[in-house]
């Protein structure tokens, strides 16, 4: 029972970090069509910002994430007005392989500004525990979560109650009839790249708190927010909540229970779980839970 | 009939551009310079090697098995418009198909040790077989939903390559490759030949480009076939193509499985050149470097995916040279601005999003561009 208690918790947590990431895709996607390949490093070089506010100058946690995440959201606005703006009106893939550069780049310039030592945020949790029915919960997984849902939250708020949010959702129901109502376009592909990029800066944190140090080549967990868009719906912020729940709750269950029940199916089996769960999804449901039915015409 | 045949395939003296029929213009060389400059490259390709330093004959090995996995990729990315990050995973399962066949047993390592007219077949049939398999599931998904799959195929095929340890050797351990013997004759060993000398790396090269020429020559000519029309359709309009009678499923699976071909011998020679191969080679990067051939070098073109690979193979040899004149660059280690691999690296990333937005048809358009210049010398158009 605590075993259950401990991995659920520990799966909302990764769940959490998962939603997030999941709505950096989707609000990119949303905007311009493009599943955005380089949110790994997205992430990682936001983790390594606010880690650089928090150690370096030794500012509080809190303040720190924030920084990091203006920091990226600037340079997601500059990676999107260089690299993204002329494939406007290109196909969608050749603006995606646009973001696999920007992410390879990205990695490396991540990687030499981490350089060999572990990379660490300025984080109160650290390994601290609370025991709630027995239960040994890890706080920095309660944290996750709600400061998870609190982010996207206010994204949510964002999209729905603001004018220029409202201008975002209406750019990406349909550019054209944006253009004709006034709506700079541009502004809200930029906006998108500011918000997702920010996004992936606070799942970078999230990530990189509570763990005594991560390596660069933890990028790739940002990853498996693909299999969470896809459940969730290409473009859902809902679905990716839900989805994102759903694949770290089912993640955190393999690594507790897979190596009792089928030890057979290897070391580490967990880490494929979110990408097995996507290609059954791919199977049955292709649009995800909460995504538009892609309609088709000639 | 056959006369008639033959008349429509004459070509007019003096005007290489005119085609009098539908099957000249869609020959494997429609004009007579095209085909004189390809036996020419052929010919160079096979004098050169001797005369250069075992390195050079090395990285022309790697870009001809590089050449023939963008082709494989091109065929699905380029013609039927299916973008693909997981090549690495097929070629990873035509690598282990090929050490399992042909390679030796070491411990509680598998290997059989058949020849390499058993295991090379096999290697590209093994991975064709598993796409075959799989297809149904990417011909259901189209554009960049493929990508995503094909993504996930390749962190579940780590997965598995690292937990299959009497195929693989297991994660940081690896295994050695099949031995390329082809029927006795071992294809990485000195040889000598009317007296002269002849290094193994050598020998293993001409191997290798017998095995591009055919595999090259086999996609230039599938792609020109009612097949390559129909991914061709499919590409540009999958539901129009599909109301015309092509049908999406059947053209999917047949793009998917090619490809896959392609990649499963690409595989099993680039497994040779590295010489010991662990399952973290097939990672997503070998993916998004086969994408970069095929992006940089031009979709849709043969000649163009050879060109990329050209570019791809040879950009950290090039780099590593460079690099040499350059302060603040260059080393191995932390010091200086960036080491020789970042740098190699960030380079292909901005050569990847630069081909993009400024030459989207890759070398390929480039070679294009300068062919039409001075064809139309000395007017601009």
């Amino acid at each position: 029972m605590t075993d259950l208690i401990e991995s659920l918790v520990r799966g909302l947590g990764l769940g959490g970090l998962y939603a997030v990431l999941g709505v950096s895709f989707v609000i990119v996607y949303r905007a311009t069509g493009v599943i955005n390949f380089a949110t790994p490093a997205l992430m990682i070089l936001g983790a390594f910002f606010t880690g650089s506010f928090g150690n370096a100058i030794g500012l509080p946690f809190w303040l720190s994430v924030l920084l990091g995440m203006a920091v990226m959201a600037i340079i997601g606005m500059v990676i999107e007005r260089i690299a993204l703006r002329p494939m406007v009106g290109r196909p969608a893939f050749s603006a995606a392989t646009v973001t696999v550069g920007v992410f390879i780049i990205l990695l490396i310039v991540a990687g030499r500004l981490i350089g060999s030592e572990l990379l660490t945020v300025n984080d109160p949790f650290g390994l601290n525990t609370v025991d709630v029915l027995g239960a040994r919960l890890f706080t920095v997984d309660i944290a996750r979560l709600v400061i998870a849902l609190v982010a996207i939250g206010i994204v949510g708020l964002f999209l729905t109650r603001s004018r220029t949010g409202l201008a975002m959702r209406a750019t990406a129901f349909d550019q054209e009839t944006s253009l004709a109502q006034g709506i700079n376009v541009g502004r809200m592909f930029g906006l998108s790249w500011g918000i997702a990029a920010a996004m992936a800066a606070l799942a970078g944190a999230l990530l990189t708190a509570g763990s005594s140090g991560v390596e660069t080549t933890v990028a790739l967990v940002a990853l498996k927010a693909l299999p969470v868009i896809i459940l969730g719906g290409l473009d859902s912020i809902k679905g990716s909540v839900i989805a994102g729940l759903i694949i770290g709750i089912a993640e955190s269950l393999t690594r507790t229970y897979q190596p009792i029940y089928a030890p057979w199916l290897g070391a580490n089996f967990d880490v494929i779980v979110p990408y097995l769960i996507m290609i059954i999804v791919l199977m049955v449901r292709p649009y995800g839970l909460y995504g538009t039915k892609e309609v088709v015409r000639v | 009939m056959t006369t008639a045949t033959k008349e429509s395939l004459r070509t007019v003296k003096g005007r290489p551009q005119l085609f009098t029929s539908y099957a000249r213009e869609m020959s494997i060389f429609n004009t007579r310079v095209k085909r004189n400059w390809v036996i020419v490259a052929i010919i160079a390709m096979v004098i050169i090697p001797f005369f250069l330093t075992r390195d050079w004959v090395a990285l022309l090995t790697t870009v001809l098995i590089f050449a023939i996995g963008g082709i494989g990729l091109n065929i699905l990315t380029g013609y039927a418009g299916q973008v693909s990050l997981g090549q690495a995973f097929f070629m990873g399962v035509g690598a282990y198909t090929a050490a399992v066949l042909g390679g030796e047993a070491q411990g509680k390592v598998i290997g059989l040790g058949l020849d390499m007219i058993i295991w090379l077949p096999l290697a590209g049939l093994v991975p064709a077989l598993v796409a075959f398999v799989l297809a149904p599931l990417a011909a259901r998904v189209r554009g960049l939903y493929l990508a995503i799959l094909t993504l996930g195929l390749v962190f579940i095929g780590e997965h598995i390559f690292k937990e299959a340890k009497p195929i693989t050797g297991g994660a940081g351990v690896g295994r050695a490759p099949a031995e390329p013997v082809f029927l006795g004759f071992n294809l990485f060993s000195n040889q000598t030949i009317l007296g002269y000398r002849i290094d193994r790396f050598t020998v293993f090269y001409v191997a290798c480009l017998v095995i591009f020429l055919v595999m090259a020559f086999g996609a230039r000519n599938f792609v020109r076939s009612r097949f390559g029309r129909n991914f061709a359709a499919v590409r540009d309009r999958d539901v129009a193509a599909e109301v015309m009678g092509v049908s999406l499923l059947r053209t999917k699976t047949l793009a998917f499985t090619v490809s896959s071909f392609y990649a499963g011998i690409s595989g099993a020679l680039l497994s040779i050149v590295i010489g010991r191969i662990s399952p973290e080679t097939w990672n997503i990067f070998l993916s998004i470097d086969f994408l970069a051939v095929v992006f940089i070098g031009g979709l849709a073109t043969i000649s163009g995916s050879i060109m990329g690979a050209v570019f791809v193979v040879m950009l950290p040899k090039l780099v590593n040279t460079l690099t040499g004149f350059i302060p603040g660059f260059g080393g191995i280690g932390e010091g200086g601005l960036l080491n020789v691999f970042e740098l190699q690296t960030i380079i292909f990333g901005l050569l990847i999003i630069l081909f993009l937005i400024l030459e989207p048809r890759g070398l390929y358009g480039l070679w294009l561009r300068l062919r039409n210049y001075f064809k139309a010398w000395p007017f601009s158009y």
